[in-house]
């Protein structure tokens, strides 16, 4: 367990250090949500219907701009290998690695939605809703674009080809993330439901997502 | 502590790049892995870390704890050195040392500051080790090899980059492994300034590459 948070603590480390990639996702956040409006026109009745929407598939968008650093670099500097000789498991190497690529990445993007929800003309009494929904939906994002990540680490500008590879497996969360703000929005029952459906996603993603993506780095390595 | 490849053979794609290849290394024995480049020096080492599985042939690890596979019990020195730049070079070792051996606080720092002082690296503990030189950031790398405790140590061009003082640095490090009943196992073109240590010689034919005398 020492070596799981010891690497967690690394990468957070290193996040924080680097910083480029959340001020990166942050910035393209915001520039993607303030852009819409531009584009739709001052409607505010039809951008506060669709915000929920908006700001859910920037904050997919946002966060797969940040997916390829992932593994990447541990790759390029030969962490990895040394990592595969370690007492811990690959699978759970990765589980940390996506970890800390939440904690720095979802964790942000999530609290920023219903500041940029406010250029939308979203309900602000939406706001604990939304950052519900997205703190429970932003977890599989990094699980299974781990996946994604170990997949490309060797194609060159993998970036695109991630986008390609793991953004048909966050339609599930897009589909439940939006309609549980839907039923919140409406006063209706049902969020509950589409809540702990999209929960019950991030926690499969958690399980499932670090046994193929190690599976994955462990063809790569070879 | 015995390590044994038998007939031994790797393909990399369509490539037979080592075919055939028998080996024993020996506690308290270096074996370095000698032959032109593209002999299968590095597909050699990388086979017996277990990153590539061979086609043919098998490595087995006689006398260690059971358990665990030898990818578990090795050190890998690649042509990488494993280093981050934006960590320094205290916490660069102090990661590994936790991440690949484990223990608590007060000993992994005692032992990273041994290795600091090994390598001359203590003046620049505090140093982010993407300001180091080349040579440096070699440096950092290996004294991965102190800060942890393995029996087997695979070392890929350990000597890359190295000056002269710090290669002799290393030596002693390996002599004092093997001294210690450790296993080495290492490509190189360099003797290293080790005691009569065992050749293994590939070549492009690598037909019958077996550990003979230095000529």
């Amino acid at each position: 367990m020492s070596g799981f948070l010891s690497l967690l603590k690394r990468d957070l480390t290193l996040a924080v250090r680097e910083g480029a990639a959340l001020g990166t996702a942050l910035g393209f956040y915001l520039v993607v949500v303030a852009m819409l409006p531009l584009g739709l026109g001052p409607d505010l009745k039809l951008l506060s219907r669709i915000a929920p929407g908006i700001l859910w598939i920037a904050l997919l968008l946002a966060a797969l701009l940040s997916l390829p650093r992932l593994l990447e670099a541990d790759h390029e500097d030969g962490s990895l290998e040394v990592m595969a000789t370690a007492p811990l498991p690959l699978e759970l190497a990765v589980a940390a690695k996506a970890l800390a690529h939440w904690i720095s990445t979802g964790i942000p993007l999530a609290l920023a939605a219903p500041v940029l929800g406010l250029m939308l003309n979203l309900d602000i009494a939406l706001a604990p809703a939304l950052i519900a929904t997205m703190l429970a939906g932003t977890p599989a994002i990094s699980f299974l674009g781990s996946i994604g990540a170990a997949l490309t680490l060797k194609a060159r500008r993998g970036g695109l080809l991630i986008a390609l590879l793991v953004l048909p497996l966050y339609i599930p969360t897009l589909i439940f993330g939006i309609s549980a703000l839907g039923f919140a929005g409406l006063g209706q029952d049902g969020f509950a439901a589409s809540f702990l459906i999209l929960s019950a996603i991030s926690v499969a993603s958690v399980a499932a997502a670090p046994i193929a993506a190690a599976a994955a780095l462990r063809l790569q390595m070879s | 502590m015995l390590l044994h490849a038998d007939t031994l053979s790797v393909a990399r794609g369509p490539r037979t790049v080592l075919s055939d290849v028998s080996f024993t290394a020996k506690a308290g024995e270096a074996l370095l892995v000698v032959g032109p480049n593209g002999a299968g020096k590095t597909t050699l080492i990388r086979t017996i870390a277990g990153f590539i599985a061979p086609a043919a042939g098998s490595i087995t690890l006689k006398g260690d704890d059971g358990d665990r596979d030898i990818t578990e019990q090795c050190h890998y020195v690649g042509h990488l050195t494993g280093v981050k730049a934006n960590l320094s070079a205290a916490e660069n070792l102090a990661f590994w040392a936790t991440y690949l051996d484990g223990g608590d606080g007060s000993a992994i720092r005692d032992r990273v500051d041994e290795a600091l002082l090994h390598f001359g690296l203590s003046a620049l503990a505090d140093y982010p080790a993407g300001l180091m030189s080349a040579g440096q950031k070699r440096r950092l790398g290996l004294a991965r090899l102190s800060v942890a405790t393995r029996p087997v140590w695979l070392l890929d061009e350990p000597t890359v980059s190295l000056d002269a003082a710090s290669t002799e640095l290393l030596s002693g490090l390996i002599r004092r492994h093997l001294a210690g009943g450790g296993l080495v196992i290492a490509a190189t073109h360099l003797p290293l300034g080790l005691e009569d240590p065992a050749y293994l010689r590939l070549g492009r034919t690598a037909g019958h590459a077996a550990p003979e005398a230095k000529p």
